[in-house]
């Protein structure tokens, strides 16, 4: 599996990110990819970090979904590469059209930064499916603006089809349904608030996120690896 | 455009325009002695800011030379942007604390996220990757819409500033008090962590090599801020806002990112940044320390706004800008790495023999000043120092609590108090995981991060405790070097260094140095006896309002070298059936303690001595142990002694305490120093009593979640649910945010 992280100028997560894929997984290349490459077609998965991108200005995601990397991206994600976005990066999907939904400011309009229960909704997906359904991880948020608010049609349609993949146990931030991750309808794009990239060490709190990056590589393997 | 005519050099002297400038008579007189004219409005206005007390030390100086500097592992001391430590391995810590304190009493997000930006450019432009950020806040008591509005809008400038660049804010403290009302305190302090080859120095050496300017436009924000934070706040400091600068942290970490880059050139001569007194103290400061002078060209300094003067340009002190000096000819090297990262540039000028700082603007020389007197120059006052009557009265005093009937709802009442209540609130809107190198996260006595790559970690910490310095300033100075040092040894690792932010009211009050001179002079015999030297460190006096000074308040921020990861301990219980021991005894002094503002609202007396012998040794035996891997957790007292350490062990876990104690005061709520608590596992407990023979077992961790104390006769007169106690203590400041009183 060739992966790449996204770099946009204020990411931050993208370091983090780059350890989870490249020390937990059997990927051959994990590379960083800056904002104003014209193509990421050589990559089988394709990861968008958290963080600032562009400070933020004007609405989370808004502006980095025109860096040139996105017109990729997106060519990507018709193809059906996998593509997943953290905190910052979901924004960005969002705001690119790739992902349902839209992301206001928590509901208490602060910032929060702690490790909560996340439940897996939807184990039979090619992000989640080292997981059961219905387990329980414990995996770090760090967001102001992660309070995921969609039409009630819009929500309908994500529970028929399955498009909910993580929900937050508590109310984290307001969200709706407790909605913390989702992929599109085609099943080859999530974007997530919490960060499993923070949870990849015991001792560091949590490990709960690894399964995640496992996950995308195996079923990447067994598609895509021939074996004779 | 009209453009403000300056006064000439004339009317400034005959008009005295230069005290507006905070320059007094004598200091104008020394000026026009040291560039044999009158100066230029320019060049008084660089002289005002760089001689004020923030760039100059000129009441501190005496001060500062008493604390050890030097250490077999520190490479650089106090004088450039941030103290460095050796950590082997080819690596090194760096590390400063820089105050904030008056732009945050006025324009409270502003002012305290430019402080985060400020020490995160003092730390990176050493070449250093910042890795962590800790703060210490002071605000009144959260009773008034003014404090809460402060204390809501400084912990979110913190947040919006550290969060956004991705530097994680793992630590810090916060404490309330009356004396803090109308000026809050904020102090921030930055580590970085860097390769020995890479550290990096703000020298302007080398004829005729470039300087250029890197970073965000100059504008008209944050002028004379070094001039304002050398006063005092009055109801005019309102009218202040506008020296308040304003924060960019999406250029910050484009700014960090290319200033890493740029540090592995070749080419790099020197680099700083643009922090107080901006463009002028970077470039008299990088001369200075390399003996040169410097030329500028103004007119190539990036500006964003219109018709700006050279003193605007001079005294702006605009964020997320760094100066640099690159060796002539390689000045396409800096800009292709500016461009990478979107970043203005210019190259503004060139490295001279003339030891002068000479300016142009427009073709003319605008100002043209020797270096050093503006450097080194500045007046060092050794003010009258008076001993206030009220020391010798507390010091005759002893002041005696009320007798307590009900223990545990003292226990209840004490852990209600914002000072020593759950600080959830403020570390929730804090990332302090992001780099995923936070082993110990906010919450217990040091935070504790892991080096990748290796089998080390870092500790950190920000303690100070102004109520004792208030009372007994030695002691106290001594007591809050102590209590850093105990946090650091608490979670597994050994003190290497600190760096001090030493805040004050007016040293011009023979009442207000003393308390410096002998706060200091505490501190410094501390420092020498627990071995870590003071490598960095900021002053912020006038910390007072309409005649009232806050309370001496020196913070001490200290890094540890926790050896190997296996060491790492937290303040919290980990097992049920676990020993508990206490070291360390209680005093029947209770001057400046959390029990007597709590029932007298008010200081005095005596504050519990330290014996720093004692507390050097048993900081060995505590590491000692540590390291044996004998120690489960480990918690220093501090506000609120036993009683709060041992709810603390278990709130926010599903384990409870039963122990047996003696049913008084001093043993419960006593703050007396160089005191622990530890859980240890019965199986380690007679290795344990035999590297620390002083410990006392008073009883086990047990699982029915309870805080059980007991007298000697089984007689329990403490006895709360974890749950209750967790509630109270983390509800508090939530409570107090919420109410509309």
């Amino acid at each position: 599996m060739r992966a790449a992280v996204i770099v946009f100028p204020g990411s931050n997560c993208d370091t983090d990110m780059f350890h989870a894929v490249k020390d937990f997984t059997e990927a051959e290349v994990v590379e960083f990819v800056p904002h104003t490459a014209n193509s990421v077609a050589a990559y089988d998965a394709i990861f968008i970090p958290g963080g600032f991108s562009y400070g933020d200005y004007l609405r989370t995601g808004a502006i980095a979904r025109f860096a040139p990397v996105m017109k990729s991206v997106s060519e990507e994600a018709a193809k059906g590469k996998t593509i997943v976005g953290v905190c910052n990066g979901f924004q960005i999907l969002q705001e690119a059209g790739l992902l349902p939904g839209a992301m206001k400011r928590n509901k208490d309009l602060k910032f929060i930064c702690r490790t909560v229960d996340l439940k897996v909704e939807n184990s039979k997906t090619r992000f989640t499916s080292s997981y059961d359904k219905g387990d329980v991880l414990r995996i770090p948020v760090a967001h102001g603006e992660g309070n995921f608010e969609c039409d009630d049609k819009t929500y309908d349609q994500l529970q028929q089809k399955g498009q909910i993949v993580f929900t937050y146990v508590d109310d984290v931030n307001g969200s709706k349904g407790q909605i913390a991750g989702v992929q599109n309808e085609a099943g080859n794009v999530l974007g997530m608030m919490p960060h499993p990239e923070r949870a990849m060490e015991a001792w560091l709190g949590s490990e709960d996120g690894r399964k995640l990056f496992t996950s995308v590589y195996r079923n990447w393997r067994e598609s895509n690896v021939v074996t004779n | 455009m009209l453009l403000q005519t300056e006064p000439s050099s004339a009317t400034i002297k005959e008009e005295k325009i230069y005290q507006e400038m905070g320059v007094k008579d004598h200091e104008y007189e020394r000026i026009v002695e040291l560039i044999g004219r009158e100066p230029n409005y320019t060049e008084i206005g660089m002289f005002s800011v760089l001689w004020s007390e923030h760039c100059s030390y000129k009441h501190s100086k005496p001060l500062l030379r008493q604390f050890p500097v030097d250490g077999p592992h520190v490479l650089q001391g106090p004088g450039e942007g941030a103290g460095v430590v050796d950590i082997g391995d080819e690596q090194a810590v760096v590390f400063k604390v820089e105050s904030h304190n008056h732009p945050s009493a006025v324009e409270p997000y502003q002012g305290a996220a430019t402080g985060v930006g400020g020490i995160l450019r003092d730390v990176f432009s050493m070449g250093a990757r910042p890795i962590a950020l800790l703060n210490s806040l002071r605000f009144g008591p959260l009773d008034t819409p003014r404090v809460r509005y402060l204390f809501e809008e400084v912990v979110a400038g913190i947040a919006g500033y550290g969060n956004c660049v991705g530097v994680p804010t793992v630590g810090g403290e916060v404490q309330f008090d009356r004396s803090y009302d109308g000026n809050p305190l904020v102090n921030a302090m930055c580590v970085g962590l860097i390769d020995h080859k890479n550290l990096q120095k703000g020298v302007a050496a080398g004829v005729g090599n470039t300087v250029m300017y890197v970073g965000a436009s100059t504008g008209r924000d944050g002028i004379h801020g070094a001039t304002f934070a050398s006063e005092e706040l009055n109801e005019e400091s309102q009218a202040k806002r506008p020296s308040v600068q304003v924060g960019d942290p999406f250029t910050e970490k484009r700014v960090l990112e290319a200033c890493l880059e740029l540090v592995q050139l070749e080419s790099l001569v020197g680099i700083q940044d643009m922090g107080a007194a901006g463009l002028t103290s970077s470039s008299a400061e990088m001369a200075s320390k390399a003996g040169s002078g410097i030329n500028m060209n103004l007119n190539h300094v990036p500006q964003r706004e219109k018709n700006m003067t050279p003193y605007e340009m001079m005294l702006s002190e605009s964020q997320e800008r760094m100066l640099l000096v690159v060796k002539k000819g390689h000045e396409s090297e800096i800009e292709a790495i500016c461009e990478k990262w979107d970043l203005d540039y210019a190259s503004i000028g060139e490295v001279t023999d003339d030891r002068n700082l000479t300016l142009y603007f427009d073709g003319e020389v605008v100002a043209d000043v020797p270096v050093t007197a503006l450097t080194d120059d500045a007046p060092v006052y050794e003010v009258t120092s008076t001993e206030p009557q009220s020391f010798k009265e507390n010091q005759a005093k002893q002041w005696q609590p009320e007798t307590i009937t009900d223990y545990n709802e003292t226990l209840r009442e004490l852990l209600r108090r914002p000072t020593i209540a759950s600080k959830e609130w403020v570390y929730d809107q804090y990332d302090h995981m992001v780099q995923t190198n936070t082993v110990v996260v906010p919450g217990s006595d040091a935070a504790v991060l892991r080096i990748r790559g290796t089998k080390k970690a870092l500790a950190m910490t920000m303690d100070g405790n102004s109520r004792y310095i208030k009372l007994d300033p030695e002691n106290g100075g001594k007591l809050a070097v102590a209590e850093a040092a105990r946090n650091i040894v608490c979670s597994g690792a050994k003190p290497l260094a600190l760096t001090d932010c030493l805040n004050y009211g007016s040293p011009e009050q023979p009442n207000i140095y003393w308390q410096m001179k002998e706060s200091t002079k505490g501190m410094s015999e501390a420092c020498r006896t627990l071995s870590t030297p003071v490598i960095s460190g900021n002053v912020s006096l006038y910390n007072e309002t309409s005649g009232e000074a806050i309370y001496p308040t020196p913070i001490i921020g200290m890094v540890g070298l926790v050896e190997d990861t296996d060491h790492i301990t937290t303040q919290q219980a980990k097992a049920a059936g676990d020993v508990v021991y206490v070291l360390g005894e209680g005093s029947e002094h209770f001057g400046g303690s959390e029990l007597q503002l709590m029932q007298d609202d008010d200081l005095s007396g005596i504050v519990p001595k330290i014996d720093l012998a004692l507390e050097g040794k048993r900081q060995e035996q505590v590491l000692t142990a540590i390291q044996a891997g004998v120690v489960q957790s480990a918690h220093d007292l501090a506000e609120g002694g036993l009683a709060v350490a041992l709810a603390e062990k278990v709130m926010g876990t599903e384990l409870g305490l039963k122990v047996t104690l003696s049913k008084d005061v001093e043993t419960l709520f006593s703050e007396a120093p160089s005191r622990y608590v530890f859980t240890v596992k019965a199986t380690d407990a007679k290795q344990f009593e035999a590297l620390i023979p002083e410990a006392v077992a008073v009883g086990t961790v047990t699982a029915d979640q309870h805080v059980t104390i007991e007298d000697e006769n089984g007689q329990p007169f403490v006895n709360e649910s974890t749950e209750e106690l967790t509630r109270i203590w983390k509800g508090a400041i939530p409570c107090l945010l919420k109410s509309k009183a």
